[in-house]
């Protein structure tokens, strides 16, 4: 029985996975790619779906499945595939048996992420076949398409999203369930399955020759099809720049790629020969375009598409106007004299954040603080600034290691949440103690991955699937690696948290705190009661307002605290020396 | 079906205000009258009480999610400051509802930038169709501050050519049981301000 739901690109995709029979899911949290595992628990009498460490150790996992014969998908964001390239470039080679599709979505635009990587790359340099929805349906549809070529061609798939097709939601048909029919079992088979060299050279070729098949395939596929209108001009496009291209050219004729890679060659040149002009329209790096060249084709893009940033309707439409040499409408970039000067509002760490407590009490020293990635990379706003240089999860333990082995005088400091600490902080802290650098790594603890929106790692003692379970301790994992010097504080208390921050900036050698306290959105309550500065007692000398809190506002002579943004932590009420702050019941 | 105008809706606000929901009744009134709908919403850091925008179009055939500058029909605002920051997204003579409710940026707070002094005089200028509510107010009359997003919505309802019925269930369709009554009456709240 089919049907119809209004539907996140996310949601779609594990509709997708669920009507296509996959069994197991694994992945890690990152925006825009989240949703899929937290839909796909919806389906849990079906599938076994779980929060992996890192996005490596979902696909390696996926891929044990994969190879038993279960239909899988992995799910990550674009640079989670980083991660996990070591098992992508192999899997490639050794193959699958069950249908393998790993879910990657990209963030054109950056809204939510540190780089800009276009993950059509890796499906050319690890020589799989891509696909690339263009909405809800297709990101459901297309999930079933790409697990039957992965088990036709034994291949590992792509499918890639990006923010728009993940968080965009439009109406999808839905269908049942169909079982795959394939039997579960490893069947052991060594020279398919272990690349050591001589059977590696042997999968090497195979690989190559897969390659040629799949372009075929891609030529018949039902994901890429020619919507000819008029002919004198053709885009060839793919994605989310499919119904961008719609709004803004829709007389053109169009070429849509749905599965792009291998490049389905026999279409590209029946639709370049069918139109008067080739243009190219996708987002990011200029791919197809380059292929499109390669093939001994004319054609257009970069040449009026931008590479940097995300595309929009708005965007394209100066892109044709510059194409048919229209005067772009003059725009002096100013803004009208109602929207002049706002004051800006970039994300900040929300009203009775933890991190805050560690961010104030690093702020009274001056060391180098190496960070992560998380809702703690906020730190580096001001007027908390205490976060120098952000590199990758886990980065920021085993940079504060090389940073102190070069010499830097400063006391280094690395800070890394307890999701990332279990995703890839562990082995740089192994560094830090097998190699001696005497850096203090604080581990700032809120019991969850908060800035994805709250999922369960293996130290909150759940399952993605809602079963209780171990809970690893941070501590032990510290001494386990071999640093003594191992605390907990509670953020909350200021007096204890500088004093331990003190202490351990001072100490010789490697150390940790994990300062615990958890993330307040999660609970979903105040932490404490509500704050409020007396105006009879306050000395308007604005200490509370370098805690950054965004429920102290900075409006009239004295600060004051809005009644409905207060967490209740009381770390202002902590940094105030006139005792100007108290808790409402303490009003007069 | 030769009608293929689209409508274009935006809703902004301050991360944490109840954009989704609002963003996802608008998206069920339009399937409850027969359109087809696609929405956008922003998730992740962004959210962290930073600037959020949603925007909802509806129509017989939609491509883009997303709402081309100067085009919205409505635009809808949770905090004031971000009806202006985002007014160039309304179309001529388009509608604008404003809750007068304002959330001052930590921004603010450091000395980096001020909060407008005259921002009833700024929205007459940015706006020629202009309706301001007091959302937060009216909500935590009703019972709830955390229901001024529907005070806000039903505003712009009156600006949205969908049937009283359309709404009615997509209210229903998207508000936990528990908070229903609350809501329906902050969206005729809303209602009754245009």
């Amino acid at each position: 029985m089919t049907s119809v739901k209004l539907l996140s690109g996310n949601a779609a995709i594990a509709r997708g996975a669920y009507e296509a029979g996959v069994t197991f899911a694994a992945g890690y949290p990152g925006t825009p790619s989240t949703e899929i595992l937290e839909n796909i628990v919806q389906y849990k009498d079906r599938i076994t779906s779980e929060w992996a460490p890192n996005e490596k150790v979902a696909f390696e996992a996926a891929a044990g499945a994969a190879l038993a014969g279960a239909r899988v998908i992995t799910t990550m964001k674009h640079v989670g595939l980083n991660v996990a390239a070591d098992p992508l470039m192999t899997l490639s080679y050794i193959g699958v048996e069950g249908g393998f599709v790993a879910c990657v979505a990209d963030d054109p635009g950056m809204h939510s992420s540190q780089n800009e990587q276009d993950t059509r790359h890796y499906a050319r340099f690890a020589k799989i076949p891509i696909f690339e929805p263009a909405n809800s349906q297709e990101a459901k549809d297309f999930v079933g398409l790409a697990l039957e070529v992965s088990e036709k061609y034994r291949t590992p798939v792509i499918l890639r999203s990006n923010t728009r097709i993940s968080h965009s939601r439009g109406l999808v048909t839905t269908g049942e369930r169909r079982e795959s029919s394939r039997a579960t079992g490893f069947v052991k088979n060594p020279p398919r399955y272990v690349p050591i060299p001589m059977w590696a050279r042997q999968m090497r070729k195979e690989v190559e020759e897969r390659l040629g098949q799949l372009g075929a395939e891609a030529d018949r596929s039902p994901a890429n099809r020619i919507e000819w209108r008029d002919r004198s001009l053709g885009i060839v496009t793919a994605s989310i720049a499919y119904q961008y291209v719609r709004e803004v050219w829709p007389e053109a004729s169009v070429l849509k790629l749905g599965f792009s890679y291998p490049f389905p060659d026999g279409l590209i040149r029946q639709f370049a020969e069918g139109v008067q002009r080739l243009l190219v329209v996708e987002e990011l790096d200029p791919i197809i375009e380059e292929h499109i060249h390669a093939m001994g084709i004319e054609c257009e893009g970069r040449r009026w598409i931008p590479g940097i940033g995300e595309l929009s309707p708005t965007r394209l439409r100066e892109c044709r106007a510059a194409m048919e040499g229209k005067a772009k409408v003059a725009d002096t970039g100013a803004a009208p004299p109602f929207a002049a000067d706002l004051p800006a509002r970039p994300p900040v760490l929300c009203p009775g954040c933890p991190h805050r407590g560690v961010f104030y009490a690093l702020s009274k020293h001056d060391v180098v603080v190496t960070g992560d990635i998380g809702c703690y990379s906020l730190g580096v706003f001001k007027p908390l600034d205490r976060l120098d240089v952000i590199l990758c999860m886990g980065g920021g333990v085993s940079m504060a290691h090389g940073m102190s082995k070069a010499g830097e005088p400063r006391k280094i400091v690395g800070i890394v949440g307890d999701s990332t600490f279990f995703h890839s902080g562990i082995t740089g802290l192994l560094d830090v103690a097998y190699n001696r650098s005497s850096v203090t790594i604080i581990v700032v603890d809120n019991r969850t991955t908060a800035m994805t929106g709250h999922q369960d790692h293996p130290g909150t003692g759940r399952t993605l699937m809602g079963e209780e379970t171990v809970a690893a301790s941070i501590a032990e994992i510290g001494r386990a690696c071999g640093v003594k010097r191992v605390r907990e504080v509670n953020p909350y208390d200021q007096q204890a948290t500088q004093k331990a921050i003190a202490e351990e900036i001072a100490a010789d050698e490697p150390s940790l705190v994990v300062s615990v306290a958890a993330c307040p959105l999660r609970e979903r309550k105040r932490i404490g009661l509500q704050r409020v500065i007396l105006p009879e007692v306050c000395k308007s000398c604005r200490a509370c307002l370098k805690i950054g809190c965004p429920a102290i506002e900075n409006v009239g002579d004295k600060p004051q605290i809005n009644e409905f943004l207060c967490g209740g932590c009381g770390i202002c009420q902590q940094v105030c020396k006139f005792n100007a702050i108290v808790t409402v019941e303490e009003e007069p | 079906m030769t009608d293929n105008r689209v409508t274009n809706i935006v809703l902004v606000g301050v991360g944490g205000q109840g954009i989704l929901l609002a963003s996802d009744i608008i998206a069920h009134a339009a399937i409850e009258a027969g359109f087809t709908v696609k929405t956008n919403e922003v998730h992740g850091m962004a959210q962290r009480g930073g600037s959020v925008v949603a925007q909802i179009r509806f129509g017989r055939e939609v491509f883009s999610p997303l709402v081309e500058e100067g085009a919205a029909q409505v635009l809808g605002a949770l905090e004031q400051i971000e009806a202006l920051r985002f007014a160039h997204y309304l179309a001529p003579g388009g509608l604008a509802v404003v809750s007068r409710q304002a959330i001052v940026p930590v921004t603010v707070s450091m000395g980096a930038g001020t909060y407008p002094q005259d921002v009833p005089e700024r929205l007459g200028q940015a706006f020629s169709r202009l309706i301001c509510v007091d959302a937060a107010q009216t909500a935590a009359e009703l019972g709830d501050v955390r229901a001024a997003n529907l005070v806000v919505l039903g505003a712009m309802a009156t600006g949205m050519d969908l049937p009283a019925e359309a709404w009615d269930a997509a209210v229903r369709q998207c508000v936990k049981k528990q908070y229903l009554d609350l809501n329906l009456k902050a969206f005729e709240a809303g209602k009754a301000t245009a």
